[in-house]
């Protein structure tokens, strides 16, 4: 009898019904509102890679050993360098990194010796061409600079 | 003439391989008899990337954030029976900390994973709600992988012999607040399907798979214990410490559509209890095992599976002593639970056709590689 009554009722629908109900609270709104607001991602996010400089300076920290390009699965970095004559230094002339091909598995990251190389909390790559995703020394060491629109 | 319309000849269609309700990239040759469906041939590779094929080019640490390609749901499972394989062949194990952690992280993907499932099989049943809310709960499981290891769904959470990262601050609280705020929701989701009539009448006796045929199969994960085998490799063959958590392991009795989603549910409360206990029971301590920083294993094979969301995922893995694998062979749980489909599907309708794959919770990326 109780089945039937809750079968004429569509109790069960109704019950449904009410969870979505409740569900309309503002408090279980969790949309995010980018690109108006942009998301706080985590501090160890592995997003756009970056050269770190010395602050002081401007100058590279990259030793150019070559750690980090052995250690990448997808050997996407090439470390340009050159022995400079007088030193006997090796000095970093360029840095490719591709980031059409990278993973982001933080493995280059973890190789770096002298906390040059990082990835950043900075996650709007797109671009509009393949050449783009390409990113050399100068790109690496300012970091990406996505447009900020206005509304 | 009025034979040539009413043809009652077989007529074979295409589901797939973008259909939205196959959930990937999988075509399915259905060959029907009007509404009933009287044999389907899977045809798969569309998402084939030869992940196998990479490792034998790739150092045993480079090839780790490949696995978390496989099951972009359940990445860091995947990641657990690499790093479980590898540390087998090297002889190490990971520390007593690391491995609370690791299975902290796998059951909270674990409940994750589960949530895309339930959020999505809703949706092919034709219940939109539920995805949104299962998409908002896993959003807090994502958080907390991010917090620890910078990434979302392709985590590269463990290395070879322990973790990278040690957790963050509030670590453990965020696991704990996950763990109470969720489990009203799983109360609520059921409150939303289980006791619907359109959810029981489209998921009752549908789709039935016994435990023989399971096991004939090699049907893994949540559809053998749905048939009502209490398999379940945390318990059977327990590995990264699973011997020491108090769990039960949920098991369902018609091995059809409904009890695949009841057997799901329980699971993710279960894995709750898991977490619990697992982060009051975190020691302090390294959280990385003394491994070469070079990995050469000596020559030999080795065979680990663990319990996948899916199934039981296993990796066997040969070295011939260099710094390369000589071949790696991955066992998804999806691709071999998906040969079962056609023996779920015959005689069935269309419509339950979906249900089925949908039950079936498989992840393209896994049954391709
Ligand atoms: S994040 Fe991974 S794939 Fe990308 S450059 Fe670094 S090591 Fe290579
Ligand atoms: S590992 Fe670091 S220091 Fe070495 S080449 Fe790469 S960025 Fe430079």
């Amino acid at each position: 009898m109780k089945k039937l009554l809750r079968k004429i009722f569509l109790a069960d629908l109704l019950e449904g019904l009410w969870v979505t109900f409740r569900n309309q609270d503002p408090k279980y709104i969790v949309t995010e509102q980018y690109p108006f607001a942009r998301p706080k991602v985590g501090e160890r996010y592995r997003g756009a890679p970056r050269l770190n400089t010395n602050p002081e300076n401007g100058e590279t920290l990259c030793i150019s050993c070559d750690l980090c390009a052995l250690a990448c699965p997808e050997n996407l970095i090439v470390v340009g360098w050159e022995r400079n004559a007088q030193t006997k230094r090796k000095e970093l002339v360029n840095f490719t990194y591709d980031t059409s091909r990278c993973m982001f598995c933080g493995l280059c990251e973890d190789a770096c010796p002298v906390d040059c190389l990082e990835l950043t909390q900075d996650f709007e790559l797109a671009n509009y061409s393949r050449d783009g995703a390409i990113w050399d020394r100068q790109m690496l060491e300012e970091g990406p600079k996505p447009a900020r629109y206005k509304f | 003439m009025a034979e040539t319309y009413l043809d009652s000849t077989e007529l074979v269609l295409n589901m797939g391989p973008q259909h939205p309700s196959t959930h990937g990239v999988l075509r399915v040759i259905v060959k029907l008899d009007g509404e009933k469906v009287l044999g389907t041939d899977c045809v798969i590779g569309y998402l084939h990337r030869g992940v196998e094929k990479i490792a034998e080019n790739r150092t045993y640490t480079q090839f780790a954030p490949y696995v978390d390609r496989m099951d972009y749901v359940a990445s860091v499972s995947n990641g657990l029976g690499y790093c479980l394989a590898v540390e087998k062949l090297l002889g190490v194990e990971a520390t007593p900390r690391a491995q609370v952690v690791r299975v902290i992280l796998t059951e909270l993907n674990r409940i994750a994973s589960h949530l895309l499932w339930l959020g999505t099989h809703a949706l092919d049943i034709g219940a939109i709600t539920p995805l949104f809310y299962c998409m908002r709960e896993r959003e807090y499981v994502l958080n907390i992988l991010e917090k620890y290891c910078g990434a979302r769904l392709t985590t590269h959470a463990f290395r070879i012999g322990g973790l990278q990262y040690e957790t963050y601050e509030g670590f453990e609280q965020e696991c704990l607040a996950f763990c109470d705020m969720f489990l009203p929701k799983a109360d609520e989701y059921e409150e939303l399907l289980t006791g619907n009539r359109i959810w029981v009448e489209r998921m009752r006796g549908v789709g039935i798979l016994s435990a023989a045929d399971c096991k004939a199969y090699g049907v893994t994960g949540p559809m053998i214990r749905a048939a009502g085998e209490k398999w379940d490799l945390r318990k059977a063959q327990p590995y990264s410490g699973y011997q020491n958590y108090d769990f039960d392991i949920p098991t369902g009795e018609f091995g059809d559509n409904f009890d695949r989603y009841l057997v799901r549910m329980e699971e993710m409360r279960q894995s709750v209890r898991i977490v619990r206990q697992a982060v009051a029971a975190l020691p302090a301590g390294p959280i990385m095992a003394k491994v070469p920083k070079v990995i050469k294993p000596p020559v030999g094979e080795v065979y680990v599976s663990i319990e996948a969301p899916k199934g039981e995922l296993g990796y066997y893995i040969v070295s011939d002593g260099s710094t390369q694998p000589y071949r790696v062979r991955v066992r998804p749980p999806s691709f071999v639970n998906l040969q079962a489909l056609d023996k779920m599907a015959k005689g069935c309708l269309v419509a339950d056709l979906v249900a089925i794959i949908g039950t079936t919770d498989i992840v393209l990326g896994e049954v391709d590689r």
